[in-house]
């Protein structure tokens, strides 16, 4: 025993060097920064289209990279790709397990996946030569439920699980390559970089971990939250990682400073945030509450410029197309909204 | 390697509402006397019901102590009343804050939603039976649906829940006929809130977590020798001064804040605002001529010249000028390598190392000796990041060279004086509504993604290394 409390106070005084080396590196606030800056303008941002179709709760959407497809996926258990633009259902998928919490577009446009409850990512292959979307693969390798699915390409996709750990596959073989293993409570999201080198994982430990792909190391751990971080996304030029939480806030870090740059929190707010997305540019971040509303935020004054508010029950997921035009969100109220 | 985790996934309960203790904090705030929201003795039908408090009081209260508009103290008393700490007495079923004179009460603590226990379908059987005894056929529809379920399932303790539904039933008659009211009203709340009936929603919603934060858990021996290990690397790490990173993240804003359509409105009308979608036709992939946003874009950085499929031609044009192309055409295959299928992987390395990095090779790359070395070696087993090493220096030179010398060549300044600014819509309401009805179905990525594969098999077989050989034999031949 004596030995373990000894290793307890080993980690804790390295715990506190890190924060000393990141203090070292601090010469400059965020706040300090931009305190010439004004505040962005009141941002209004209204609904554009509605996207009916849904029985159940939505829990996932994802944008295609042609900014105009969507992928959702609802517990009535049926993933939809919507041409959101004419409002119109591409492909109505039915899923064998309705228990499906998250789904992921593929940025060639030929696939998508999606996962639940049931411990597996499917991958349905939308190009099939007779029209019918079918099942390719069904990866399974998790002991947790599938909290988030992202591809990488048409050969490669990452899953975070509730099982503690995140999986590299390969979609050909339908075998896991890497396996991410170090948070100590179940991944909730994950986010992967623009240049598709490392990504992020967000989990109820209440941190974020930086990976890099190749090797499966873990690369940086960013704590701060109070609760279950639910929500990450990279800011846009990569160097930046937002997450969101159940402590109703939601943090900005550097990866090169390897700092906590800013809170976005305001008293008045007590609902956790279930999701999040960056605008084009970054200095809009636009973040989905439990209180059915979701809030537009300056980036660098974190302030609150603008509410999305028209849905009926808490904002699951929220989306902004790559090209920066829109964003849609999807509720519990079984309804997506693409907002301008 | 093994998944590090031995946690029971067992089924414990645990509701994902942190927010819990800050409004219970609120709401003891709101039930002071001095300072919270006045309430009164109200008759309600026959009764007087003590400590009611109209609805615009609570909206008035919060809006005025939390500092926020109307909607937001309706919408934020709206959660409480979902949550059950207080509960509307006329229209019970429907949990919405109404900001007028409707009456509402707190519910007693005893009812709050707790995080550590879950309301137990025993003691929701109990409550029906219960309510059953009092007055047979006063259950709504729902509640006598899951009555029935209930005595299916519990069946085995069915003369258990009967009785204490009796003795619970006995003891409310011994108390006083107010008492009574105020005690079934919190409790028909706390069920309401507990079991919403179908087609309502309800915040008790929650997602399946799995782990209860209440427990302390035993940590495995080598637990804090790996947390040791893994923090004595991270504090070796190299860190940036916030000066430079804070600078870049800031520049980077302020570059494409122009280019945010949510902060700038874009030329010539944003699609989900007008239905026309002449905009997406200007930024196609492979349009001729393309946009002098589009074109500024591509100066911000060689990223964003590269991800551009119409940039990346323009770059490509230049480069055949300057007989450097074998730079960019080494790290599209790269690229191809990288995200390819895993079957196709050993071919295109082949096809690679005779094109790009064998000695006297028809499209030479010019990388170090080292480098050089590595990369031959790696292709003889070749996996998705064999080229890596090579990728990164080409990219780099193409980066800190090429690309300056584009942004200042003929051919860039040219594209950029033929760019078209297109002039912003303005549609009448007439117009607009034609454009709705005019609506086109985008094409599917899946038929854009085809067509690029076929282009670039053209491009490929066009820009195959031409054989000097047959060449001049075709010139000697007409001569």
């Amino acid at each position: 025993m004596g030995e373990m409390e000894q290793l307890r106070k080993e980690a804790e005084s390295l715990k506190d060097d890190i924060t000393a080396a990141r203090k070292a590196v601090q010469d400059l606030t965020l706040q300090d920064h931009v305190a010439g800056t004004a505040v962005v303008g009141r941002v209004q941002l209204k609904t554009r289209k509605t996207l009916r179709g849904h029985l159940a709760k939505i829990y996932a959407m994802h944008w295609g990279t042609d900014s105009k497809l969507c992928v959702s996926a609802s517990q009535d258990g049926k993933l939809i790709v919507w041409d959101s633009y004419s409002t119109n259902k591409v492909h109505a998928i039915p899923l064998k397990s309705s228990w499906v919490m998250t789904c992921s577009y593929a940025p060639s446009g030929n696939m998508v996946a999606c996962g639940g409850l049931d411990n597996m990512c499917s991958i349905y292959n939308l190009k099939a030569k007779d029209g019918n979307v079918k099942v390719m693969r069904e990866l399974a390798a998790h002991t947790g439920y599938l909290s988030c699915c992202r591809f990488l390409s048409d050969s490669e996709i990452i899953t975070s699980s509730g099982d503690c750990t995140c999986l590299l596959w390969d979609i050909e073989t339908g075998t896991e390559k890497t396996v991410f293993a170090g948070h100590l409570g179940d991944c909730m999201s994950l986010g992967v970089a623009p240049d598709f080198n490392t990504f992020i994982s967000g989990a109820c430990d209440f941190t974020a971990k930086l990976w890099d792909i190749r090797d499966g190391q873990c690369r940086q751990t960013f704590g701060g939250h109070e609760s279950d971080i639910n929500a990450i996304g990279f800011f846009p030029n990569g160097n930046a990682v937002i997450t969101g939480s159940d402590d109703a806030s939601c943090k900005l870090y550097d990866l090169r400073s390897d700092q906590e740059l800013i809170t976005f929190q305001d008293s008045s707010i007590m609902c956790g945030v279930t999701s999040l997305a960056p605008s084009l540019s970054g200095r809009l971040l636009l973040a989905g509450y439990d209180d059915f509303n979701c809030n537009i935020w300056d980036t660098l004054k974190a302030e609150r410029v603008g509410v999305l508010s028209g849905h009926d029950n808490r904002v699951s997921c929220i989306g902004v197309t790559p090209d920066g035009m829109a964003c849609c969100t999807g509720s519990w109220d079984s309804f997506l909204k693409i907002w301008n | 390697m093994t998944i590090r985790s031995d946690r029971d996934h067992g089924q414990h309960y645990r509701p994902r509402m942190s927010c819990l203790k800050k409004l219970e904090a609120i709401v003891v705030q709101m039930q002071d006397p001095s300072t919270g929201v006045k309430g009164s003795e109200q008759k309600l039908n026959v009764t007087t019901i003590p400590h009611a408090i109209a609805g615009q009081d609570i909206v008035a209260w919060i809006s005025k102590h939390m500092n926020m508009d109307n909607d937001e103290a309706q919408a934020f008393g709206t959660m409480l009343a979902a949550f059950g700490y207080i509960y509307p007495l006329q229209d019970h079923k429907k949990l919405v804050l109404r900001p007028d004179g409707s009456l509402y009460r707190f519910q007693t603590p005893y009812f709050w939603p707790v995080q550590k226990s879950k309301a137990e379908d025993t003691d929701y059987a109990i409550y029906l039976a219960k309510r059953n005894i009092r007055k047979k056929g006063v259950l709504d529809a729902h509640e006598q649906e899951e009555y029935n379920k209930l005595h299916n399932w519990m069946n085995h303790k069915w003369d258990f829940i009967v009785m204490q539904a009796k003795e619970q039933y006995q003891a409310g008659k011994t108390r006083q006929k107010a008492d009574r009211v105020v005690f079934d009203c919190q409790e028909r709340a706390y069920w309401i809130v507990q079991r919403p009936p179908p087609q309502t929603h309800s915040a008790m919603d929650v997602l399946d977590r799995h782990i209860d934060p209440n427990t302390e858990e035993k940590k495995p021996y080598d637990y804090y020798r790996r947390i040791i290990i893994y923090t004595q690397q991270a504090v070796m790490r190299s860190r940036v001064k916030s000066t430079v990173s804070l600078g870049a993240l800031v520049k980077y804003m302020a570059t494409f804040m122009n280019h945010d359509p949510f902060l700038v409105p874009c030329l010539p009308s944003n699609p989900w605002l007008t239905d026309d979608d002449s905009y997406w036709e200007l930024n196609m992939a492979d349009v001729e001529v393309p946009t002098k946003m589009r074109v500024e874009r591509w100066s911000f950085s060689f990223y964003e010249l590269l991800n551009d499929p119409r940039g990346r031609s323009d770059f490509k044009i230049f480069l055949k000028k300057e007989f450097s192309g074998e730079n960019l055409a080494f790290w599209e295959a790269a690229e191809e390598l990288k995200w390819g299928t895993g079957a196709s992987m050993s071919e295109k390395a082949e096809h690679i190392f005779k094109t790009f990095l064998a000695p006297g090779a028809p499209r030479w790359i010019n990388i170090d000796g080292r480098t050089m070395g590595i990369t031959v070696k790696g292709l003889e087993h070749p996996h998705r990041y064999v080229l890596d090493g090579a990728q990164t220096h080409i990219f780099m030179l193409m980066k800190k060279d090429t690309f300056y010398r584009y942004l200042k060549s003929p051919v860039y300044k040219e594209i950029q004086k033929k760019a078209i600014s297109p002039v912003p819509h303005s549609f009448s309401d007439t117009q607009l509504q034609q454009n709705t009805r005019n609506r086109r179905l985008s094409i599917s990525p899946i038929i854009t993604w085809q067509k690029e594969q076929e282009e670039k098999a053209k491009a490929e077989a066009a820009a195959g290394p031409i054989d000097i050989k047959k060449l001049m034999a075709s010139k000697l031949d007409r001569k």
